[in-house]
């Protein structure tokens, strides 16, 4: 077998020296009744060019975003990823490390993972980033938790807007906790019923901005008067270009930022891997409560500048029962994808590209609102917008999907029996002039 | 570069402060090259892509609008290309030789994998697409959940968790949400072994559940009468990892099962060692209810300087309607679906665990890497990854100090009273190792032994590597006890850096870069 080095003559060689005659005997503490006698029930083994044969052929079974005119985002979006970045994370010094626990022979991850934490800090208008989470959702549900930590208080309230996923994530991780979960009406366009949720056992709002219709939310006022009553502000978001154009979390007063980087170097990958980014407020009461893992400063036995995996205790190798969260293994080459488009971006590039990404969106909806019966639900938006429609969204992202084009993602899958004639359409830089007329016209032909 | 009076180069000092060698005047040392922080290297203007111009329209965002400056350096492609490069070769790999960092499988990670989950089918399709656009992700999917069912006998899997972690968080919901579905609602107590990965305590505290620590016997396995004592009638369940963490196999696992299930609890097994026994063993013929199952590890998907991992979660008979949502289903026409939410479930799922449906990046890799070796070659996967470790152990045994007495399985645990009146500690024992070239194993894990170093070479290795590596680790124990010790602890000095200052790291936490400004007003 190509990955298996030993030849027979070596494998006797090695049980000579280890001193038994067969395998077999190397598995003697296995209860006998749990002893396979042959081989499992699967295929056997199958070379590259057979394996790469039938894995292609279900590949084509699938329709890729590159094929079609594309306008599908609530929470993933498709964006051009320069190739660089794909060169770059598959270095083996890279792809084929682990978490850097010997910072001597791991500079170059823990100097990109200190790179990064400064970026995801910078954009967000933060103090300081970890060094990333499983994704948006999960960084969202462990902002909740750690708001209560800080605070000593239970009660988080979340916005409708909120990506139902991120809802769904957060109350599942809170299930079991002190925690309780509240979250206002998502049909509700303003923060006004949030703002009047707010008491003085609050211990969190979560917002998401651009929520998952694609309307943008000011965070000063709601901000305010969290902190006026002792509770945190969350900021969650699952499109990080927009960053790129609309005022920044921290700039706004929220005291976690939270969100999806998938947009930014790492691609669709059909819902995973992404890479969730959290950043909060320079406080030692938040920093001490922070989950994941923290790359640092510091300096080597000839004084020179190094970076090290820190503050560890807040971690469940050493705390245990007692850590901040269970957080392992976390996005470690996602987030190598997202800091390496980052810096190939800079300040001018994710300002242009972010500027690009709304144009591209506001065209579409002037083109789609022309077509008969489609309203456009929206006051504001970043690069995504919900329109109503005369009939069920669901049948006509099927109609779209049969004229070849992915028409975006109808409400309902997300709120199940609500908001059945609502359609969620994101637009990108990689979307041409000619995608957009492409789909006025098909969904004019499916209504 | 400016010069002194003495027409010395003046910068040596920034060198160091960057991070480059004093002893040179670029700070760089041959193929050492010194490298910054992109914000040092690099400015506000550059940018490393070309974008169509923005035209300029108004915005409709609601006067939202984000004034003033990010801060974000770029750089142009060819530097940002250098930069990334120059760190990558900071780094040890797994492909540059052995990663023996006991109970993370560091084993060779096949580049189809890499090639397979990069087909556009694959890696270019977005979960909320209409199923008829998604049928052979779906397909994919499904065909990883009948490997792992069929590798572990067991009836569920989730593939939803995102890690290990993760997946331990999932088994345990439905451990807790299949006990309030019954009513235990007293049984809150979840007996955790003192080798345990952190992650285990850690978990089941998220769920709500209290630990109470089971001690290791003399052999390193669980003290069964201690087991025995602590079962009662608050006891949710058990979360052990088998093969342990000591690297041995727990011989009375169906007994521990048994008695779990008798006194009204669940056995969680942790599947971070499954490595040691895919092929071989099915965790459903131990008693199992529920595991997670590194893709990382067994199943070879890349590491990636920590991630991202995948921690699909096998389930028994009885916590199967629990698991969380979503996942694949099948019509009897043979076309896929997806289950989204608990309403269209046929269970009663506890929940939901990340956005989406899972990491279809690790499907694809870790689904690549079971069809080339196929049910034979996991099962020889398994037989070399046991073989390599007790060779280790055989060949080191007389110079260092196995933790325990008899064979392992996938890894080789030793202690530190071979280093006893050295004062060569464990870490100086790792540190050194990095001078000769290898990456340190695991160490002071697990927690019940002394010093620990706990050693897997997977089975990616050759013999002639196990040699090499084996020979070394025999000089450097002879080293040690012969009084050498001086240079362990300055080692390692031929690593890219000296070692590090962790405790004024943790002190002075300096967690992100600012800009030179800004340090001047701090210091005002």
């Amino acid at each position: 077998m190509r990955y298996l080095p030993h030849t027979d003559t070596d494998r006797k060689a090695m049980l000579d020296t280890i001193g038994v005659a067969s395998i077999d005997e190397l598995f003697n503490d296995v209860p006998e009744a749990a002893r396979l006698d042959g081989l499992i029930d699967l295929p056997t083994k199958q070379s590259e060019l057979q394996v790469e044969r039938s894995l292609s052929a279900l590949a084509a079974q699938n329709i890729s975003a590159g094929q079609a005119p594309f306008f599908v985002g609530a929470g993933a979006y498709k964006h051009h990823v320069p190739a660089t970045v794909d060169h770059l994370i598959q270095r083996s010094e890279f792809l084929t490390a682990y978490t850097p626990y010997q910072p001597e022979i791991s500079q170059g991850t823990l100097q990109t993972l200190f790179e990064f934490q400064t970026q995801v800090a910078l954009l967000t208008g933060m103090d300081v980033a970890n060094a990333s989470m499983y994704d948006g959702s999960t960084a969202c549900a462990e902002a909740v938790m750690m708001a209560a930590r800080v605070t000593r208080r239970n009660k988080a309230i979340m916005a409708g807007g909120v990506h139902p996923h991120y809802v769904e994530a957060s109350k599942t991780l809170a299930k079991y906790s002190d925690v309780e979960i509240s979250v206002t009406d998502p049909g509700k366009a303003d923060l006004s019923e949030l703002i009047a949720a707010i008491d003085d056992e609050t211990s969190c709002v979560v917002v998401q901005t651009p929520d998952v219709f694609g309307r943008l939310h000011d965070l000063r006022e709601i901000s305010r008067i969290a902190h006026e009553k002792g509770a945190l502000v969350i900021a969650a978001f699952t499109e990080c270009v927009s960053l790129g154009l609309v005022e920044s979390p921290g700039a706004m007063g929220a005291d976690i930022a939270v969100g999806e980087g998938q947009s930014i170097g790492v691609g669709l990958n059909f819902g995973g891997p992404y890479v969730g980014l959290f950043a909060c407020k320079d406080d030692r009461r938040f920093i001490r409560q922070m989950p994941g893992r923290l790359a640092g400063e510091t300096v080597d036995a000839d004084g020179r500048r190094g970076y090290v995996l820190t503050l560890s205790t807040r971690e469940q190798h050493i705390r245990r029962d007692k850590a901040t969260s269970n957080i392992c293994t976390n996005s470690g080459l996602c987030s190598l994808a997202w800091t390496i488009h980052m810096t190939l971006l800079g300040e001018t590039g994710i300002k242009q590209l972010a500027r690009i990404n709304h144009e591209t969106a506001c065209e579409l909806a002037d083109l789609l609102e022309t077509v008969p019966g489609v309203r456009l639900v929206n006051q504001s938006f970043f690069n995504e917008f919900t329109l109503e429609l005369p009939k069920n969204a669901d049948e006509v992202v099927n109609d779209l999907a049969r004229f070849g084009v992915l028409g975006g993602v109808p409400a309902s899958r997300l709120f199940p029996g609500q908001f059945e004639n609502y359609l969620i359409v994101a637009a990108t830089e990689t979307n041409t002039p000619e995608d957009l007329a492409v789909f006025t016209k098909a969904l004019a032909g499916a209504l | 570069m400016g010069m002194n009076t003495q027409g010395r180069p003046t910068r040596m000092a920034e060198n160091i402060a960057t991070g480059g060698y004093a002893d040179t005047v670029s700070g760089s040392r041959g193929l050492e090259q010194a490298e910054p922080l992109i914000f040092e290297r690099g400015n506000l203007e550059h940018c490393g892509v070309d974008l169509p111009e923005a035209k300029g329209m108004p915005t409709r965002l609601g006067g939202l609008e984000r004034e003033g400056v990010i801060g974000l350096s770029g750089l142009a492609e060819p530097e940002a290309m250098r930069h990334y490069v120059r760190l990558s070769r900071k780094n040890y790999a797994i492909d540059l030789g052995l990663y023996p960092l006991g109970s993370c499988t560091m084993k060779h990670n096949p580049r189809l994998n890499e090639k397979i989950a990069r087909l556009p089918g694959f890696a270019d399709i977005h979960p909320m697409q209409p199923a008829s656009t998604v049928q052979g992700a779906y397909a994919l999917m499904g065909e990883l959940a009948h490997w792992l069912m069929t590798l572990t006998n067991m009836p569920a899997v989730a593939l939803s968790p995102k890690a290990g972690a993760h997946g331990e968080f999932c088994g345990m919901m439905a451990i807790r949400a299949k006990l309030d579905a019954d009513g235990q609602t007293h049984r809150r107590r979840v007996l955790v072994p003192e080798s345990a990965h952190g992650t285990n305590p850690a978990t089941a505290v998220q769920c709500g559940f209290v630990c109470d620590e089971i001690p290791a016997d003399a052999t390193g396995r669980v003290d069964m009468e201690a087991f025995k004592a602590k079962l009662g009638d608050d006891v949710a369940g058990i979360m052990l990892t088998n093969p342990n963490t000591c690297g041995l196999f727990e011989r009375d696992i169906r007994e521990i099962a048994d008695l779990i299930h008798e006194a009204g609890g669940y056995f969680y097994c942790d599947g971070a060692n499954f490595n040691a026994i895919v092929g071989r063993v099915r965790p459903g013929d131990l008693g199992v209810d529920a595991m997670h199952i590194n893709l990382h590890k067994t199943f070879s998907t890349p590491h990636g300087g920590g991630g991202p991992g995948s921690g699909p979660t096998v389930l028994s008979e009885a916590l199967a309607p629990f698991a969380p949502v979503p996942y694949v289903a099948q019509t009897e026409k043979g076309s896929w679906h997806l289950i989204e939410h608990a309403e269209e479930a046929e269970g009663t799922p506890f929940g939901r665990m990340a956005a989406f449906h899972g990491q279809m990046g690790m499907f694809t890799r870790a689904l690549t890497y079971m069809m080339s070796h196929g049910s034979d070659g996991l099962k020889q996967v398994a037989d070399d990854a046991v073989l390599n470790a007790n060779y280790i152990l055989a060949r080191l045994k007389h110079v260092m100090t196995p933790a325990f007495d008899g064979s392992c399985m996938h890894e080789a645990l030793f202690d530190d009273r071979f280093l006893k009146d050295t004062g060569v500690s464990t870490l100086d024992f790792a540190k050194a190792m990095i001078d000769e070239g290898y990456h340190p194993m695991t160490m002071y894990f697990p927690l019940v032994v002394h010093g620990a170093m706990l050693i897997e070479p997977t089975e990616t290795e050759s013999k002639g590597g196990l040699d090499r590596f084996t020979e070394v680790l025999e000089a450097l124990a002879l080293a040690a006890k012969s009084g050498e010790k001086d240079r362990f602890l300055a080692a390692p000095v031929h690593a890219p850096t000296k070692r590090l200052d962790e405790t004024r790291a943790a002190r002075q936490p300096v967690l992100r870069w600012t800009p030179p400004s800004d340090d001047l007003e701090a210091a005002e």
